[in-house]
Formats: structure tokens, sequence, C-alpha cells
């Protein structure tokens, strides 16, 4: 068995735009590229992190490993077979073995539900356990891995009368139920409070240690990425641009977009009220739709040369240690 | 320094079916002018319910039942509530909403929505509340080309700066920012962020700026108020809450500790185990007794008040009294 369980191609996902009259006439088809050549790939039993802010494909890309969205282009490799080469039943397994957190514990779960059935959903749909005692003893299990105690009491509540902690802890034991390999979390702490996101994390970490699980963790927190997860790619509009432990891609960034963001990060520390901090980026983020020549990073990178607009898209390249960076001039950054 | 805001024992509460949520109970605080102060606590501590009692247009069932708010040297809750839509709300004190990108009308222009604004309150001939608008919108960092655009057409960003310029083109002593950057993007926030301090610098607003994240706070308040549970946990400078000497509630320690910092390598984040309580009923004693570490007998049993350690830092713990 190889290292990696998850293995990703040059995945693209365009997503059509709605016509004029004028341009179906002239027969012009115009896309946005919410992935566009995207390839890593996932260790086992590893956190991988993927970062980005609002529109950079990071939410795609996790749909379309969950095959949630069928992907244009590209390969999906689990544990060897190509995904997106599935059967209708083959599938049915991929989705046992690939199960997803939602960033909305309000909407993801049905309020007509009780947390006793949101449990069984999955149980019925993938038939699994064989009766009605086992299935039981099952969500009691999930329940208590994360840490929801005594799982009896919550069994017959309903989601509205749990706290947005809760919730997101049944959206956890819902993935595990069903005793996956993959769990994509999208964002599942954003919308919890600050002070019970650690404890939820934590939660979060436990479990995949106990049950040597795998997490693809998308978020654009770069602070809480760097404690839950082992390796970070950042996403700048449906590419990848910068691949590398936590740690390391944290302390020693490369790309000037991943050292803008971590430049716009507030730290709780005293003595910054009066100064104005420099954001080293320019301008807004462009549409997908509308994809800058060369390095799409170029039109607000403060370090962009003339060759970086005419030049081919940069592809990752790793120095010594195995960090990966698209960028030309990460070595030699000069301001403009 | 000058008071440009007064705020003493001010209490709301819920009318609820169950019974009265006590959301504000006895806030006292005061805002200098030019000063930003930083409003910081977990979700239902009475935040959000803080400013809308301050433009005093609390939601329904709420209602308040006693304090004062003194504006400039004015005590507002004795005007009736055309008085105060006249005089007071947006002419001297004014809020940029949660979510403030879904404030704006989806039907119509930002010029139409601005000017609608400014000709309610204002006498002003079209000319010069023309030329108010386009000096407003130019100084949150837009061009006037966005004036004539509608909401869809621009980014959160630039939704969030216009409606910053909304609230503060009548120009009132006090805008209220109720989590300004927590829907935006790290970049986006940053930049809304250096906005704000420009704004404090050059027209000498008060701002009061309401957030759950401390990280955003030492940013860019002057001053920090810790709220618990309704009520004033601890009220400090800058330097007094996120110092090297530190905070001195154990709730606004908590608070920090479980703040994470990306520059620093943590094997496990903090946290402050269990929930808020419910309003309805409040522990007896220090609200925040049930999951305080530094708890003591006396806690339980009676309320500790809001004490001056040292001046202008306040502190509502019994270990401090």
């Amino acid at each position: 068995m190889s290292d990696y369980i998850l293995d990703v191609k040059n995945l693209r996902k365009l997503f059509p735009v709605r016509r004029s009259m004028k341009q179906m006439i002239k027969k012009e088809r115009n896309f946005v590229h919410a992935i566009d050549g995207v390839s890593f790939n996932v260790k086992r039993g590893e956190i991988f992190g993927l970062i980005g802010e609002s529109g950079c494909g990071k939410t795609t890309t996790g749909k379309v490993v969950m095959h949630l969205l069928e992907s244009t282009e590209g390969q999906l490799i689990l544990n060897g077979d190509d995904v997106t080469k599935l059967d209708k039943k083959a599938l049915g397994v991929y989705r046992r073995n690939v199960q997803m957190i939602f960033q909305d514990p309000y909407a993801s779960m049905n309020p007509r539900f009780t947390i006793r059935r949101v449990l069984l959903e999955p149980l019925e749909i993938h038939n699994v356990g064989a009766t009605q005692e086992e299935r039981e003893a099952m969500i009691v299990k999930a329940l208590e891995s994360v840490k929801l105690t005594p799982a009896e009491e919550f069994l017959d509540r309903y989601p509205h009368m749990l706290s947005g902690g809760q919730r997101q802890r049944v959206a956890t034991a819902r993935t595990l139920i069903l005793n996956p390999k993959i769990v994509v979390a999208d964002e599942p702490v954003s919308m919890v409070d600050l002070s019970t996101r650690a404890e939820l994390l934590q939660m979060m970490k436990d479990v995949q240690q106990e049950m040597g699980l795998t997490y693809i963790y998308i978020t654009h927190d770069l602070s809480t990425a760097r404690y839950f997860t082992d390796r970070i790619a950042v996403m700048y509009l449906g590419r990848i641009v910068e691949l590398a432990n936590a740690d390391d891609l944290i302390d020693h960034a490369k790309h000037p977009y991943t050292k803008a963001l971590i430049a716009a990060v507030c730290e709780p520390v005293s003595g910054k009220v009066n100064h104005i901090k420099e954001v080293p980026i320019e301008g807004e983020i462009p549409s997908a739709a509308h994809i800058p020549s060369g390095c799409r990073f170029h039109p607000r990178c403060i370090y962009a040369q003339p060759d970086c607009a005419t030049e081919p898209e940069p592809e990752l390249q790793s120095d010594a240690n195995g960090h990966l960076v698209a960028c030309r001039h990460w070595n030699d950054l000069k301001r403009k | 320094m000058e008071k440009t805001l007064d705020v003493r024992n001010l209490k709301l509460h819920y009318f609820t079916s169950r019974g009265a949520v006590k959301a504000l109970d006895d806030i006292s605080f005061e805002l200098y002018k030019g000063e930003t102060l930083g409003v910081v606590g977990e979700s239902g501590c009475g935040k959000t319910t803080l400013g809308t009692a301050l433009l005093n247009m609390p939601t329904p069932p709420g209602k308040i039942i006693g304090g004062n708010i003194i504006i400039d040297g004015q005590d507002v809750l004795t005007l009736t509530e055309n008085q105060y839509r006249r005089d007071v709300r947006w002419e001297k004190i004014s809020m940029v909403f949660q979510g403030a990108m879904n404030c704006l009308t989806p039907v119509y222009t930002i010029y139409k929505q601005m000017m609608e604004t400014i000709q309610y309150h204002r006498d002003m001939d079209k000319e010069d509340a023309d030329a108010r608008i386009r000096k407003y919108i130019n100084l949150v960092g837009l061009s006037d080309d966005v004036l004539r655009r509608y909401p869809h057409e621009l980014s959160g960003g630039m939704k969030q700066r216009i409606v910053i310029a909304t609230g503060l083109f009548l120009e009132p002593s006090v805008v209220i920012c109720d989590e300004p950057t927590t829907a935006l993007d790290v970049v986006v926030q940053a930049q809304i962020i250096n906005l704000l301090k420009e704004l404090k610098q050059e027209l000498g607003v008060s701002f009061i700026f309401i957030t759950h994240d401390l990280a955003t706070e030492a940013e860019v308040a002057d001053r920090i108020l810790v709220m618990y549970a309704g009520k004033v946990a601890e009220i400090g400078s800058n330097e007094e809450i996120f110092g090297s000497a530190g905070p001195m509630h154990p709730y606004t320690k908590k608070l920090l500790i479980a703040t994470p910092r990306l520059h620093e390598k943590v094997d496990k984040l903090a946290f402050i185990p269990g929930v808020p309580p419910d309003l309805l009923e409040p522990p007896t004693g220090c609200r925040f007794h049930p999951r305080c570490t530094e708890v003591m007998p006396k806690c339980s049993l009676e309320e500790p008040p809001l004490k001056e350690v040292s001046p202008g830092h306040k502190v509502a713990c019994w270990r401090c009294a």
C-alpha cells in the first residue's frame, strides 16, 4: 500500500456562465474556473489543510473530492482506484469511505429529525447494522466518541435544542458512524464561538488519532490551521500556489500571496492601535471567469516582474525540503 | 478628555413568554472623543444588544428598563421616539450592522440609498448632498464609479466600505461597528481595520467596535470592555488587556488564552469549558463562577462590584476587590 490515501491529479472544475443572446449566436462560451488544475496527495492518517479566501475554489475542491460535484477534468485516486470512473455501486462504497462535515451546523441537519434519526439515516442508506439494537449501539458509540455524554440524553433531542458546538459534534458523529477513511471538514468551526472552537478541534483531533482517520480540513483561518493540520496547501483563484508542512509554511512562507495572508492576520498583542498595518497585496480578487494571463496572481502581486504577465503560468516547484511553491521569483523577490 | 458618550446603569430585558431575559444588567461605561472602545465577549453575552440599546431600538421583545445614555451632554433616553429618530439616531450615533453587506437594498443604486438617508435628515440641496456623498465615498477608499452600481455588482469589502460611509456621512459623534469584519476575508479584514484607524484619526469620531475576536480588538481598540452574561467583567486600556502583565479578570484571561496566535506553535489550544449561562435565571453571585477556575466560596454568594483597580482599569472580580 502506498503512503498516499488520496491522489488528486490535475483536477479541473469549470462552471458554464449564462450566455447573452449575442454570445449564443456567436457560439461563445464562458466558464468560471472554480478549480483550474489542482494536484495534491494526502497521506494516510494526516490532516491536510486547504486554505484560501472565499472564491478560491477550496470548497469546490472538497465537493469534488466528495464526489458531490463531478470534475470536468483530472483524476481522483483513492487507494489506487480512479474515482471519476466509478460506476454507481462502487460510488456508494466510495461515499461511505469519504464523509463530509459541513460549515453551517444550523443548516446541515434536518430540524424535524431527532438526533437519533440524524444518525440513523446514514446507517439505513448504506445498510449498516443488521438489527435495531445493533444500530442503536453504533449511534450511542458515535455520540460517545465525540464526547456527547451521556449519549442517551441527546438521542431524543432536536437540533434546535443544541448549541452550535454540540451540533457540530453531532455532525462529526454522523460522519464517523460509517467508519470512513477520509473526512472532508469544510470550515467546521467557523460558525462556533471562539471559546469553544479549540474544544471542537481538540475533539476532532482525538477522534482522528483513535480511529486512524485522514482529514481534509478546509478553512480560511491560518491560526487554527497551523495548530490543527500537518500540511497546508494555499489556494488562489482555483490553483494551489504553495504547499508545505504547516509550521514551515507559516514560518517560512515563500509565495507573495501566502506572505500577504500571513501579514493580514491579527494577533492579540498590545501596541498596534496607532499603526496602520501594511498588507502586501494590491487590488481585489479578480473574477474566476476572467483569469489573468501568466501567473494569475501577478495583477495583485507587489513583487510582479514583466515576465510574470507574459510567461506561462508557473508550476509548483519543490525546494530542497519538499516545500512546494508556484512562483517564478520566490527566491529573489523584488518590490516593483 | 471630553466625554462623548456616558452610559450609566443601563438595563435591558427581553420579555419572553418564559420570563425576562436580563440581557444587559447595569452596564456603565464612558466613551471619550476620538477613541475606539472595543466590546468583546462570547455570543449571547449582550454585545449586539448593547449596540441596539444605544441606538434606542432594541429588537422586540427587548425593552430598556433603566439607566441613562448621555450623548454630548444630553440624556437621550428622555426623548420621544420621533425626537430620537430626527435628532439622535444617525445624527449623533450611528451603527454599522453585523453582516452589513446585507443591509443594502438590492433594488436601489448605492447613490439613491445614500441620498435617501441624507435627505431625510438634512435640509440640504441636491448639490451639497451630492458633494457630501462623494466626499465620504472617496474617504472610505472607493471611486465615484460605485455610486451608480447596484449592491450585487460589488464585492463584500466594497459593500462594507459603503455601509461604513453611510454610517459616517451625517458626521455623528459615535459610530457603533458590530462585527464589521467577521464575514470578510483576512486581507479585506485588514484593509477595513486600517480604514477605521485612518477615519478615527482624520475625523475624530469615536467608535464602539463590537466583536468576539480579541485579536481584532488588539488592532483597533484604545480601550476594551469585556462583557460576560450581560454584565461588564473588565474595562481596561489596550496595554492593560494585551500587554505583558495581562488582564485581571479570569474570564478575560481565559478568552485571551483561547485566542489562537499564528506565530506560536502550540500542542494544545486552550478553551473555556462550559457554556455561557441562561440569562433567564443567571447564576447567583458572580455570573462567571460556574466556569471559573479561580473560584472562591464568596463568588457564588455575592456579586462582585466593578472596582477600579488602577486609574481607568475596572474589574468585577472578588479576587481583585
